[in-house]
């Protein structure tokens, strides 16, 4: 609570944004982002909008795991199902990509929903396997049904979005596209929380028997969350295929699935900021790293080539700390860095 | 008939190299319930290993091999200690996540050090292929069959009668009652793992005998985990019958299936049943029911 701060009114206690500080930080966030394409080159335009797709995943996964407890080791094999859908529609029949868009992640929905229907009587651990062999099945089938997917070929050509004038085939425009897409998958999400089925979410992940008992139909819940995830997945698919222009099965592999699940224990589980902020940390690592590299080449020559190996283990590494020392993820850390300020610097 | 022979005798020869991985996550998952995600990666490492000692530092294999266990052993206790003691009692996302996150550290560590060529290990068996029935079979399958079979018997006699097995059985049970009785849990987990580990690194010894060692050796980590779906996440006898079955579906399916949709079928038929057998019966054949109360 801040001091100083009082509320009236219900209106005001639900808001999304509470405090003048909040809304402050919002709309500097707001500010910067649009901002971030008069001062950025090219490679950094492009790192953006990878991320910035990315954060849509990542809010999604954040949805069914973190705030309905269950699971998932397939999403990045949902994010497919919506690239795959929205690159045959768009290629094969001329469908324009704002239509494609959503009905890219209605179908991710339905194929989330379908290998959601074990969560019924899964938890933990079996739902874990079970997921991850909707993640096996459906690369097998994006390798194998070669009338629609191409296989391994992958399907290629993907058309940009195309809006009046505007062409959206540069990193510039196409920042501006996923910036807005961005902003309306963590408003959604974060207006979900304050209605009765995003509560119901929560209850399911606290202890989904006592939810059962409460009135909540636990499975048209978890079906919901299920299918909800895989939309905000398909969304990001569709996006990410039409950016890249081209895609095969390779793109949604396993690793990508954990890559996900990384991004929202290392953001913080159940936690909008927390998925935001995962997936920034994960999509910023790489540059981090060519630095590193840079400045260590001419102390051990040929680093360069372990690169690949030595960015999986530090993955790990850092996955492992952050459950061992910060569960709570860089949510809690951004938490922690404002309460400490809250007062400063009149602390006690 | 000739092809369907072939089909199952190939099937239960790749299902005893399962059995083997298999019963790593059994013990695992019977003492501590947890799920070894790195499992896969443990038989990689434990495979270079093995390389290490008998090609890289030239030791003969009688005395390379039990090195290699040992090293594997005291990786295990160290990941034990560092990394899965201090997540007793947490979300199952996060044991799961730490495994997964180990799994990274080991496939990258190995990268480092080995690369990603193919390495081969010394041969331990005769190449020359066995007769059974129809079908020519390479020696080191009979060899791991048989030592899935030793083990599996021998964890089995280990569990029912000696003192650390009951020991195990009872934290696997209730990990609160089997503190109240003497039983200590750290203990308990920490021989879980290194027994685990040296299984692995058999595997391991035993894979690189047919392929070669290289980092896909991991993928075996999520090609038994139908094997140990199938014959129940806890049940020791259930990941030999679980390797065996699978081993023999994958076979059939490819044999059968693979003309129809066009190959591949083998990587996903057992996938399929696993979807199947967790919605049916998820505890598996042989595995324990868990009854859930608020």
């Amino acid at each position: 609570m801040e001091c100083g701060i009082f509320k009236t009114t219900y209106r005001a206690d639900m808001a999304l944004l509470r405090t003048p500080l909040m809304r402050a930080r919002i709309g500097l966030v707001l500010l910067l982002a649009v901002a971030f394409p008069l001062v950025a080159d090219r490679y950094l335009l492009n790192l953006a909008v990878l991320i910035g797709v990315t954060i849509i995943g990542a809010v999604g996964l954040n949805i069914l795991t973190g705030f309905t407890g269950q699971i998932s080791l397939g999403h990045g094999a949902f994010v497919g199902v919506g690239a795959y859908t929205s690159a045959v529609l768009t290629t094969r029949y001329q469908l324009a990509f704002w239509l494609a868009l959503p009905v890219a992640g209605l179908v991710a929905a339905a194929v989330g929903s379908i290998f959601g229907i074990p969560s019924l009587r899964l938890k933990g651990l079996y739902l874990a396997i079970a997921t991850l062999a909707a993640q096996v099945i459906i690369e097998w089938v994006m390798y194998h049904w070669t009338a629609v997917t191409r296989g391994s070929q992958g399907i290629n050509a993907i058309p940009p979005p195309v809006l009046g004038p505007i062409t959206f085939n540069t990193p510039r425009s196409y920042y501006y596209l996923t910036l807005v897409t961005v902003g309306i998958a963590v408003l959604c999400t974060a207006n979900l929380f304050r209605t009765r089925l995003g509560r119901a979410f929560i209850a399911i992940r606290d202890q989904d028997v006592a939810a059962g008992v409460l009135g909540v139909h636990r499975f048209r819940t978890k079906m919901l969350a299920f299918a909800l995830a895989s939309f905000y997945a398909g969304v990001a698919g569709s996006l990410w295929a039409h950016y890249l222009t081209i895609i095969t099965p390779e793109h949604f592999g396993l690793g990508l699935s954990v890559e996900y699940l990384a991004m929202i224990i290392i953001g913080g589980l159940g936690s909008v900021t927390g998925a935001v902020l995962g997936a920034l940390f994960l999509g910023l690592l790489p540059i981090v790293l060519r630095n590193l590299f840079d400045l260590l080449d001419p102390v051990f020559p040929g680093i360069e080539t372990l690169a690949a190996a030595i960015r999986e283990l530090l993955f790990g590494l850092i996955v492992i700390l952050f459950l061992l020392l910060e569960p709570e993820g860089l949510a809690k850390m951004w938490r922690d860095v404002k309460e400490y300020f809250r007062l400063w610097p009149f602390a006690y | 008939m000739v092809f369907f022979s072939q089909l199952v005798i190939n099937g239960l020869v790749v299902g005893s190299i399962y059995a083997l991985a298999a019963l790593g996550f059994v013990l695992i998952y019977k003492a501590s319930e947890v799920l070894n995600l790195a499992q896969g990666q443990l038989v990689m490492v434990g495979a270079y290993v093995a390389f290490a000692f008998a090609v890289t530092a030239r030791a003969p294999l009688w005395l390379a091999i039990p090195l290699a266990l040992l090293v594997c052993g005291a990786l295990a206790l160290a990941i034990e200690r560092l990394f899965l003691r201090p997540l007793i009692g947490k979300p199952i996302i996060a044991i799961i996540m730490v495994t997964i996150g180990l799994s990274s550290v080991l496939k990258g560590g190995a990268q480092i050090i080995w690369g990603v060529d193919t390495r081969l290990f010394p041969p331990l068996f005769s190449s020359a292929p066995v007769q059974l029935g129809p079908v020519p079979v390479a020696p080191v399958y009979l060899w791991s069959l048989a030592l899935a079979v030793v083990l599996v018997a021998a964890f089995s006699i280990f569990f029912k009668y000696s003192r650390p097995g009951i020991a195990m059985r009872a934290v696997g049970e209730d990990q609160q009652a089997a503190l109240s009785l003497g039983i200590s849990v750290r203990w308990v987990f920490a021989v879980a793992w290194v027994i685990a580990a040296v299984i692995a690194a058999l595997g391991g010894i035993m894979l690189g005998q047919i392929n070669g060692i290289n980092p896909s050796l991991a993928l075996i980590g999520l090609r038994v985990l139908p094997v140990v779906i199938l014959g129940g996440l806890d049940s020791v006898g259930g990941a030999i019958v679980g390797g065996l079955t699978i081993g023999v579906l994958e076979n059939l399916s490819a044999g059968y299936l693979d003309p129809l949709v066009g190959g591949g079928v083998k990587e996903v038929a057992p996938f399929a049943v696993l979807v199947l057998i967790l919605m049916v019966r998820p505890q598996g054949l042989f595995g324990k029911e868990v009854i859930e109360r608020v």
